[in-house]
């Protein structure tokens, strides 16, 4: 630490931190792509604040979103944060192939950029895309699931979500100060270390991934309490939908899984701060251990992500094919297994580091083992749509290209678990070609096809239909065009993380790749005019009775957008797939006898408090800033502290307000055409679904 | 539904004589439960990576254990958490069976100075090592020393804001449902911290003479 | 078992294909030794063993989803079933059976391809040391007293025993078409063995991404018949400079191959190769110790770190 920097009161931050003052200072085409990502978040930031301001909407913000502690608003804004990052990491993933493309003996990035761009794009696309829209889905669909009026701790569910969101900020505003870390997504010391990196770069990736791995260790508690307290009577484990089981083998991952990376981060923020020996090359430290720790965590986070969203194929597939879901038990055994296997698997990312052969064997058959359970739930989905009636909407677009491709991800998966070939391909582009093989098809589209299937619960219109296909085939089009080649690249011999290449070999690849980002891009692009197209035309798609898809599960049986106690009474859950139960036997849409008042938690400003002071409280760190550090703990503290006096923090919604809206929405749902799947796409769908069953059978 | 004696959560249950607090406190207390776990993974990780540095290599030629533990000091600090636990338990049992709450109050008290004289033990056994060059920057084996043992200072130190916090709830608010909740989760975190600190005696001080 | 040969041939072929149009040999799909072949024929066997489990997916698919449509109202449709003993059983048998067959070959080819693992032959092996440094590998032959910058000259159908170790960050040390890769840790020492029954020239590089210049770190590994390794041995041993410590420091600097022939001015070897006449006694053992000596290591002193000054290094250190 030189003396010259702690003087001033800024810390360490200058005029040079500035990434556009150093492409003024020093032009280059490098600089400028930095200093143009620099302006765009700058502007995109300022056009946010000025729309806001435009649209008079600060009141409404304030009101019902930011200080919301409803998990329906919270759900939605992981969404939307998902949505900003999503945007950034593929425009950043495409300039890496366009750069790649270019790249035999140059092309126009410098190193540095790149290995700037390789970084934050690992980094934003799991902890701040994948993550929060997975987390985003499950707060908004999961306590619906579970006949559930909130989760279990509303308050810190919105600190969860304000310490992931200050993750993202630090990310952002590493384009404008200072600069990110370069040492990947993985941050291996000692490359990462004091000694090798002085600059702030590495020190963002620390406080960005400990603040937002704090708040995501708190949103796992929260699941899982949720999940285990919070069920509607009647709700017995076994008759949970199994979206709602694969969030509760995500939330035992998240708990146990997430302590190991924040353990990390922090033993290298004490190297890089404190001057401690854990991982620098002297003085007996061992980088050894962050490498344990780092995957000991980023196994299992792999399938944090991944599992939910085999939830979500769960619930989309049997939903449009009309079916129950085959092998229920099975799906829940499958899903346990890969949860706990995930523990037991996190050696294999570095079978190459010189352990004996027989640890590297160990690991290899379990990590094999996981593509067991795999295998089985993909049969199950397969079994699920056999003798079904299957509507080829937009979800299950993106479940077929699921099918297929994560096939192709799950090969490749178990060729690398062989420690005999991960010495041929580890850390080369074939690697990169499988875990985007397993989160683009397995996760992403996942998150998408959830998407599509419970937007017009949230929104209460369905998304236009035509724009949804064209961006969903895009998608898998894209996909395959990308990283198809990057598996033949890989077998070739080209390491990852590589700003150039020299084998023309390479070449023809390398154009393949480039159009498959291109395609990507356009899909990105087709989701986006699709949600403007939509929300226009949204009254021709409204459905605002709730259940435009034949649902089978509780949140379809509720108005859209669903008001916010969610259920008028709690519901009385008899079977599994309750709903399509309810629906065959008459249960459903009842009048209810008597009404109750409701107690809901009030609004409140401290996830607001805890956003803006963990911002400043990582910039601090970052750059040194220590009066501003020990100023943000103790607003934060006292907020935080001075809030557990405050007992009246529940409102009560009066029971006539609750009769009245509910019996209102009941006149409705008796007075609504009844809707054949034929017809689901259309105007007249409004939610209300009929039932169709197999000839020769009736009710 | 439940049983009139049965256990809503593990652990000290308030009973059925409190009435809403007894039911409220199921949940919350369950989500610290499984807080703790999750915090008992951040231990354990500490005590791995302490382990696999406290050898020759890990030492570099430093400080060893033989040089820098201080028995006395650290059965002292033993004894003390161990003693506050058991006036934390007390405290507890005032609480469920409806004590005054100047009687809670002050075992709370009790709990807190205990706890505040360990503090002030491991502060002087820092200061001591320091003393003898044995600071973090020596050596990884000290690195992981201090921060296993200083994440557990870190633990404490919380606990005791929030014994003082719960004495001042206690005041202001008197024994409110939520303010009962809070001290059984107080309670926990406590007599958890006890158990890691056993785990950190016998591994690091113990283990380390041996 | 004859279709699955078929299968596997064709599967080769195909495999092999994509990339033959490949100038250099930088990969283990052109094998030039035993464990780049047996590595490869594991890739290929995997490959095949999963398509039992993959192909009915492939097939089952489209079939069902065309099939069971909702306008074809003729297909069987039973909402209400969803489950049958005997599927489950091939549903988990299946994929056990396949799993447990590929854990079996895993075991045996773990351990006959353990890169710890001597080779075993008639002919005496020959050791080298590898030193990693940003961004160029300095390999050391013990046994003839020579050293070299990014060339690493082998005799065919010897076996050869690397040790290796890296200056600076982690470094991953890779020669495709010879074998896999292994670590190279600073204060730690790796080993790898390997054995070319081909001569030619294959790429070796690093695989572990440390810093601007990681793109340059790649080297030539040529395999010599005997008699013209030994021309090769006497060549280098004629070289112009003699690796020292002070040399050695100046070379640990970041640079590319290039750049520290130039800042040497080295003159012997070809483009981005530095061939060194001799080298000190226990070279590569003092840069695995210097980390152990249990005495702090400033920036200036550790190759690699931007504060690095060369003359840090050649202080005693003891």
């Amino acid at each position: 630490m030189s003396g010259e920097a702690q003087t001033s009161w800024l810390g360490r931050l200058n005029i040079d931190s500035l990434s556009i003052w150093r492409a003024i200072e020093n032009p280059s085409v490098s600089e400028f792509v930095g200093a143009g990502a620099a302006l765009v978040a700058i502007f995109g930031g300022i056009g946010a604040l000025v729309l806001i301001t435009w649209l008079r909407a600060w009141g409404t913000l304030w009101r019902d979103w930011l200080t919301s502690t409803d998990h329906k608003k919270i759900g939605v804004m992981y969404c939307v944060l998902a949505l900003v990052m999503l945007l950034r990491g593929v425009i950043e993933g495409v300039v890496m192939r366009t750069q790649q493309a270019f790249g035999m003996g140059g092309g126009f990035l410098a190193p540095e950029h790149f290995s700037e761009l390789f970084s934050t794009h690992g980094t934003i696309m799991i902890f701040f895309v994948a993550m929060p829209f997975i987390i985003g889905i499950t707060n908004y669909v999961m306590p619906l699931q579970l006949g559930a009026r909130d989760m279990s701790f509303p308050v810190l569910n919105q600190i969860s979500l304000a310490l992931t969101a200050t993750g993202a900020a630090l990310v952002m505003i590493s384009l404008v100060l200072g600069e990110f870390a370069t040492g990947g997504w993985t941050n291996y010391p000692p490359y990462t270390g004091k000694d090798f990196q002085p600059g702030p770069g590495p020190d963002y990736w620390i406080w960005a991934i400990v603040l937002s791995g704090l708040g995501t260790t708190l949103t796992g508690i929260n699941f899982a309490v949720t999940l285990y307290k919070e069920r509607a009577p009647g709700m017995t484990l076994f008759r949970m939908p199994i979206f709602c089981w694969t969030v509760l083998c995500a939330s035992i991952v998240m708990i146990f899984a997430l302590p190991p990376l924040t353990l990390a981060a922090l033993m290298l923020a004490a190297d890089r701060y404190l001057d401690f020996h854990f991982f620098t090359n002297d003085l007996g430290g061992n980088m050894m251990n962050y490498v344990n720790l780092f995957w000991l965590f980023g196994h299992p986070e792999v399938y944090l992500l991944v599992i939910p969203a085999y939830g979500v194929f769960s619930e989309v597939v049997p939903t449009f094919s009309g079916k129950r879901l085959y092998g229920y038990n099975s799906m829940v055994y499958a899903t346990m297994a890969i949860a706990v296997l995930s523990f037991c698997v996190w050696l294999h990312h570095f079978f190459t580091m010189g352990q004996s052969a027989n640890v590297n064997i160990a690991f290899g058959i379990a990590s094999m083992a996981i593509a067991v359970p795999t295998g089985v739930k993909i049969y199950n989905w397969v079994a699920t749509m056999y003798r079904a009636r299957i509507r080829m909407t937009v979800p299950m677009i993106y479940a077929t290209g699921f099918f297929f491709l994560f096939t192709i991800g799950g090969l490749t998966g178990v060729m690398l678990a062989n420690p005999v070939i991960s010495y041929q391909v580890h850390n080369t582009l074939f690697l990169v070609a499988h875990f985007h093989n397993v989160l683009i098809p397995g996760v992403l589209f996942g998150i998408f096809a959830g998407y599509h299937f419970w937007f017009p619960k949230v929104f209460g219109f369905r998304l236009e239909e035509r724009w949804g296909k064209r961006a969903a085939c895009l998608w898998v089009v894209g996909f395959c065009f990308t990283f198809l080649p990057l598996y033949a690249l890989g077998l070739m011999g080209m390491p990852r993380r590589s700003v150039m290449w020299d084998d023309p070999a390479f070449q023809p690849f390398m154009w393949l790749a480039l159009v498959g980002a291109l395609t990507i891009l356009s899909a990105v692009t087709a989701l986006g005019i699709q949600l403007w197209v939509s929300v226009r035309n949204r009254a021709a798609t409204a459905c605002p009775l709730g259940d435009p898809w034949n649902g089978r599960t509780l949140e379809w049986s509720i108005p859209s957008p669903p008001p916010p106690y969610n259920f008028a009474q709690v519901p009385q859950v008899r079977t599994r797939d309750d709903f399509t139960d309810a629906k065959a036997t008459g249960r459903a849409y009842q009048p209810l006898s008597a009404y109750e008042d409701i107690e809901m938690p009030r609004n409140t400003a401290i996830g607001m408090i805890v956003l803006i002071g963990s911002t400043l409280l990582g910039l601090a760190l970052i750059f040194w800033i220590w009066w501003l550090a020990i100023v943000s703990v103790g607003v934060m503290l006292t907020a935080l502290i001075g809030r557990t006096f405050w007992l009246n923090t529940t409102y009560t919604i009066p029971a006539e307000e609750i009769a009245r809206d509910h019996q209102a929405w009941l006149a409705e749902v008796h007075a609504a055409q009844r809707i054949t799947r034929a017809e689901e796409t259309q105007a007249a769908n409004r939610g209300r679904a009929a039932l169709e069953l197999p000839q020769g059978v009736s009710v | 539904m439940t049983q009139p004696n049965a256990k809503l959560h593990p652990g000290l249950n308030l009973g059925h004589h409190h009435g809403e607090a007894h039911n409220q406190a199921e949940t919350v207390v369950f989500g610290f439960w499984v807080f703790l776990m999750s915090d008992l993974i951040l231990f354990g990780l500490t005590f791995a990576s302490y382990i696999t540095l406290a050898n020759n290599m890990g030492m570099a030629s430093g400080p060893t254990p033989a040089d820098i533990i201080d028995l006395v000091n650290v059965f002292a600090q033993t004894v003390l958490l161990l003693v506050s636990s058991l006036t934390f338990g007390v405290a507890s049992l005032t609480m469920r069976h409806k004590m005054p709450a100047k009687v809670t109050i002050a075992w709370l008290g009790l709990s807190l100075v205990l706890g505040l004289a360990f503090l002030g033990l491991a502060a002087l056994d820092f200061l001591n090592m320091a003393n003898q060059g044995a600071v973090p920057s020596r050596s990884g084996y000290l690195s992981g020393l201090w921060s296993l043992v200083g994440l557990h200072a870190v633990h404490v130190t919380a606990g005791c804001f929030w014994i003082m916090i719960m004495i001042a709830q206690i005041a202001v608010l008197g024994l409110h449902p939520i303010v009962k909740s809070r001290v059984l989760r107080l309670g926990l975190f406590w007599h958890f911290l006890d158990i890691v600190w056993i785990g950190i005696f016998s591994i690091v001080y113990l283990g380390g003479l041996l | 078992m004859m279709q699955i040969r078929c299968l596997f041939s064709t599967l080769t072929l195909f495999v092999v294909l994509s990339p033959a149009f490949a100038q250099t040999r930088d990969s283990f799909l052109q094998p030039a030794g035993p464990i780049a072949d047996a590595q490869r024929t594991e890739l290929l066997q995997i490959l095949g063993w999963t398509m039992i489990a993959i192909i009915p997916v492939f097939l089952l698919v489209p079939l069902i989803l065309w099939h069971y449509r909702y306008r074809n109202t003729s297909a069987r449709y039973t909402p209400e079933w969803d489950r049958s003993r005997m599927l489950e059983v091939l549903m988990w048998g299946v994929p056990v059976i396949i799993v447990c067959i590929l854990s079996a070959q895993l075991v045996r080819t773990t351990h006959d391809l353990d890169p710890y693992r001597p080779i075993a032959s008639d002919t005496p092996e020959l050791r080298v040391q590898v030193i990693g440094l940003d961004w160029k590998w300095l390999f050391i032959y013990p046994d003839h007293n020579i050293a070299t910058v990014n060339a690493l000259t082998i005799p065919v159908d010897t076996p050869v025993a690397f040790e290796l170790t890296t200056d600076t960050v982690m470094q991953s040390f890779l020669i495709s078409s010879l074998a896999g890769q292994i670590y190279t840790m600073p204060g730690m020492q790796t080993q790898l063995h390997v054995i070319a029954t081909e001569t030619g020239t294959f790429q070796g590089e690093n695989t572990q991404f440390n810093g601007i210049g990681f793109t340059d770190q790649k080297f030539d590994t040529t395999v010599l018949s005997n008699s013209d390794f030994s021309a090769w041995l006497a060549q280098v041993q004629a070289a112009d400079l003699s690796l020292t410590e002070e040399r050695y420091a100046t070379l640990a600097a970041p640079s590319t191959g290039a750049q520290a022939k130039a800042a040497l001015a080295s003159t012997s070897g070809p483009d981005g190769v530095v061939y060194f006449a001799s080298v000190p006694d226990g070279m590569f053992e003092s840069v695995l110790h210097r980390y152990m000596h249990g005495n702090e290591i400033p920036a200036s002193a550790q190759p690699g770190t931007a504060a690095y000054q060369p003359n840090a290094l050649e202080e005693p250190d003891q």
